[in-house]
């Protein structure tokens, strides 16, 4: 069981409440998607035993066979290579190691070289995997390192992915093939406005999906009308409170509070049932 | 000899564009003919990589002249490769920028900004 947590709009509270989540659950997966600032670890605080890399293909340019023809560079969507003067200019920064180039020269000179661009960190937190990809600084493209952290999921164990915000190619490569996206969000019409995007994406891929309302309060009616108008389960509250932030900042889990841990365990439970509707022929769990 | 200017219309009394690889036009003077034509910069819509694109578009017209406000690290990097000088020109219009440069009242652009400076310049509303 793969659940994804997004939330489009950022700084809304997916890591607070996968992190909750992955230990309230147990036995389970989280596995930090976020590779250009994860941050879940300061909340699981494993230690992480295993560190695999990650390269990504780059382009190389062999001098005797280039004939200096352009096609590389006209090929090139993202602008990673320029011809002057009969000679290849590579910016290996922006190339996103897709590979074209090769197949656009006509004359062999373009060969396959590798770049590396972060590593994947594996440890534990009691029963609780944790997995996190780290996108090196100054790389453009963090989706290699979810791709191969996703190719390393066990599909039998729970597993809580925290995606990146927003709704880019990260996210959406973090949340193809999850069985569940939990929409994480907050009562402001900015909250509202990147759920909206974040709702239309995961009906495009066919994911099933349910809301959390994050920081909540009088305005909730805000989603709640969005929510029921769209056919949206809702799953729960995380109130606005100073105190969680207080925990949060201090880079504790809200669980180990009881007063907190009911509203994870009402989040838990929704899930629990909206999934198995959802998912009624798949008996994985 | 081909003269590039960033320009921000299609006219020769059209605004000199500060930044290159996202300005909307160039203008090419061939300063022999006397005669000027503008094309759309391919950089200008492109997702990254803006001022490789812009670069290898001016290279690519035989430029060897290059007047506009700033170039960024990468931009700079291909002109230097294809021997396009950069002379820097702001709030004039295109046709003024040819008459400075002609007269020698343009200076050098020695070095780079940074990346996507000139979007900064843009959002504060320069």
């Amino acid at each position: 069981m793969l659940i994804s947590v997004l939330s489009g709009k950022g700084g809304t509270g997916k890591t607070t409440i996968a992190v909750n989540l992955a230990v309230l659950l147990g036995n389970s997966s989280y596995v930090d998607c976020d590779v250009e600032e994860p941050n879940g670890h300061i909340f699981l605080k494993p230690h992480f035993s295993q560190r695999k890399r990650v390269d990504t293909m780059i382009p190389a340019i062999s001098e005797d066979k280039c004939t200096g023809c352009g096609k590389c560079a006209d090929f090139c969507y993202f602008n990673a290579l320029a011809v002057v003067k009969k000679k290849v200019i590579l910016f290996p920064e922006i190339c996103h190691g897709c590979g074209g180039c090769i197949l656009a020269c006509p004359h062999h000179a373009v060969t396959e070289s590798k770049k590396y661009i972060g590593r994947i960190e594996t440890g534990r937190r009691g029963n609780v995997q944790c997995v996190r990809g780290v996108l090196e600084i100054g790389q453009p493209v963090g989706v290699p390192i979810i791709r191969e952290m996703k190719n390393g999921i066990n599909g039998s164990s729970l597993t809580i992915l925290d995606c990146p915000p927003g709704s880019s190619c990260a996210v959406v490569n973090s949340i193809q093939g999850t069985d569940y996206a939990l929409l994480v969000t907050e009562p402001t019409n900015f909250g509202l406005h990147d759920l909206k995007i974040a709702v239309q994406l995961i009906s495009k891929l066919g994911i099933p999906g349910g809301v959390v309302i994050n920081r909540s309060g009088e305005d909730d009616v805000l989603i709640e009308e969005y929510c029921s108008m769209e056919g949206i389960p809702l799953l729960g509250k995380i109130p606005f409170e100073r105190e969680i932030a207080e925990i949060y900042s201090r880079g504790d889990l809200l669980v180990d509070y009881p007063k907190y841990r009911k509203y994870f365990k009402e989040i838990a439970q929704k899930l629990g049932g909206v999934i198995n509707d959802e998912t009624a022929c798949d008996n994985q769990r | 000899m081909k003269i590039c200017i960033t320009s921000s219309g299609r006219e020769i009394s059209s605004a000199v564009d500060g930044r290159f690889g996202r300005c909307r036009y160039f203008c090419i003077f061939d300063t022999e003919a006397r005669e000027s034509r503008v094309i759309e910069n391919r950089g200008a819509i492109s997702q990254g990589g803006a001022g490789i694109a812009a670069a290898q578009q001016v290279a690519d017209e035989d430029v060897e002249i290059l007047i506009t406000g700033n170039l960024g690290p990468n931009a700079m990097n291909v002109l230097n490769s294809a021997g396009i000088k950069a002379y820097r020109a702001e709030r004039t219009d295109v046709a003024k920028a040819v008459e400075m440069y002609e007269a020698g009242q343009l200076q050098p652009i020695g070095a780079p900004v940074s990346a996507h400076y000139g979007m900064q310049q843009r959002r504060g509303g320069k």
